[in-house]
């Protein structure tokens, strides 16, 4: 038997993976436009120290002399962009997972504990549910910046229709300027993710495929605690009467399930069992 | 929330979930690279794929209905305006063209040719126009234009049937630049038929005797050195949607 939470709920896995590409296409379509007036870099007075971007870096995207293809694919995939975005926005909010994810009033202190913990500078990270504190301030943070997309995007467009929103965020230009440094934070939010989630392993990857965190069983637990609480994510030793718990509950559903094997209704049984069993596991993870 | 409540499950059976759910994930994906091929194989329209095309008149529908006189472009003033006008196009600009026997073509219809001097055009009163002007290579820039009014001129000379109709079509003399415009974008109040560039005559580069200066559109549809203007229920030739862009390109 392993034991799993339903960690990632369906429609999320789709969200999640529909926007993958089409951030994709849009980044890389923003990039066939920008070339065209590729006017921004960093740097003070005449010094450059980054320009956006080098030609050796257009060369190899082979981007040159492809504004008209990079309009048409920029202005059709961006309804996918804005409309799975909203759903997304519709659905945390009206399901209630919202609360795993906007950031609370600990969220700041806490999030550079985990950067800390992450570097390996800190042993120990801050106690969370689904998400820590530095993943709830990125994933709510990716959600403005999406609207913000939306937004300096709508009155990059049509700057004369939506001319209002336009002034607003400081005319033509600056929209244009912020559309361009929201779409490197993006990329930037990209790369980090990429990063984090080749570090955070093989289990983890999968629940955003399948939706199942498969935790530690009862004996990994008994023989690895430190292992198991790194794997599960908790950060915490488990307390000692969790785990007798857990393994008498194993041993119970061994039990049950003996007569008649694996089938349907076994499992459901189970799930109730086990869902009633763990309520009070979760008020004592949450002291 | 019910996170973190743990179900258990017979190894078998996470095994088979697992591997369902990796199908129908790579499945998807491999859809996903799939028709993104095929979009690029499909019959194309104006160099852009049929599909694209579609979506972008559908834009156009969805857009064209914010359109309307009372959305004007911001007014800035004079001084405001640039000095340097960029000048970023020349197709259409051959230099075997004799601005002294220049006349505006207007067909009213088959048959029935309006031609214009530079003269009659001034007669009409006078529209100026600073507004920030912006070039779909995404650069824009205050610029300061003076002319007529096309929605005048279209009232004195009588064309009522013709602003009825979906299009205006304008060409140069060499008919090698052409563009089309939807009628509400031409009707608008800040669309002029432009003779002056900062307060004196447009330069040869900038389409002297006359050019199209518009708010809401792209600058890719401000045809340089206009010799024909004509009507159409169709949409008139364009030359950037030929190459790829949109036809509408409004703002």
């Amino acid at each position: 038997m392993k034991k799993v939470i339903r960690k990632h709920p369906l429609a999320i896995r789709w969200f999640h993976w529909i926007n993958f590409p089409v951030i994709a296409i849009m980044v890389w379509s923003g990039m066939l436009i920008y070339w065209a007036n590729d006017i921004y870099k960093i740097g003070f007075g005449d010094k450059t120290i980054l320009k956006f971007f080098p030609d050796s870096f257009y060369k190899a995207l082979n981007i040159p002399f492809r504004l008209a293809e990079g309009m048409s694919l920029h202005f059709v995939f961006m309804w996918l962009f804005a409309i799975n975005g909203f759903i997304y926005f519709l659905y945390l909010a009206f399901s209630g997972e919202w609360k795993l994810i906007v950031p609370d009033k600990k969220s700041l202190k806490e999030a550079w504990l985990v950067v800390l913990h992450d570097l390996h500078i800190k042993k120990t990270a801050p106690p969370q549910k689904k998400y820590n504190a530095a993943q709830r301030i990125a994933y709510t943070g990716v959600i403005v910046m999406g609207l913000g997309s939306v937004l300096t995007g709508l009155s990059i467009y049509k700057p004369v229709q939506f001319h209002v929103l336009c002034s607003i965020l400081g005319g033509y230009e600056w929209a244009r300027i912020e559309h361009f440094i929201l779409t490197i934070l993006f990329t930037l939010f990209f790369v980090v993710h990429i990063v984090q989630v080749i570090l955070a392993g093989w289990n983890n990857f999968r629940s955003m495929v399948t939706g199942l965190d498969v935790l530690p069983t009862a004996n990994d637990m008994m023989l690895q605690p430190a292992a198991v609480s790194k794997e599960i994510g908790l950060h915490q030793t488990p307390a000692p009467v969790t785990q007798m718990q857990n393994e008498k509950n194993a041993n119970d559903l061994l039990r049950e399930e003996e007569p008649g094997d694996s089938s349907n209704k076994d499992a459901k049984t189970n799930e109730v069992s086990q869902g009633e069993h763990d309520n009070n596991n979760s008020t004592e993870a949450d002291k | 929330m019910n996170y973190k409540e743990e179900i258990s499950i017979s190894e078998k059976k996470l095994r088979r979930k697992t591997i369902v759910s990796f199908s129908i994930f790579i499945l998807l994906m491999l859809s996903g690279i799939f028709l993104w091929k095929k979009l690029h194989q499909e019959p194309q329209i104006a160099q852009t794929p049929k599909t694209l095309r579609k979506v972008l008149n559908t834009n156009e529908n969805i857009f064209s209905g914010f359109l309307s006189d009372q959305h004007l472009a911001k007014s800035y003033p004079v001084s405001a305006s640039v000095k340097n006008v960029r000048v970023n196009g020349n197709v259409g600009m051959g230099n075997d063209f004799d601005p002294s026997t220049w006349k505006l073509k207007v067909v009213r219809n088959y048959g029935d040719t309006l031609f214009l001097t530079l003269d009659d055009i001034k007669a009409l009163p006078k529209t100026e126009i600073i507004f920030d002007f912006k070039c779909i290579e995404g650069w824009s820039q205050v610029t300061h234009w003076g002319g007529v009014k096309f929605s005048d001129f279209a009232a004195k000379y009588n064309l009522n049937a013709q602003t009825k109709m979906n299009y205006a079509g304008m060409e140069t003399p060499d008919k090698k630049y052409y563009v089309g415009l939807d009628m509400p974008s031409m009707m608008h109040p800040q669309t002029i038929l432009c003779y002056e560039m900062n307060g004196k005559p447009l330069p040869m580069n900038q389409g002297y005797p006359l050019r199209l200066m518009t708010t809401v559109k792209y600058g890719i549809k401000d045809l340089k050195r206009i010799q024909t203007i004509f009507f159409s229920n169709e949409r008139p030739r364009d030359y950037w949607y030929e190459r790829g862009y949109d036809y509408f390109s409004g703002l």
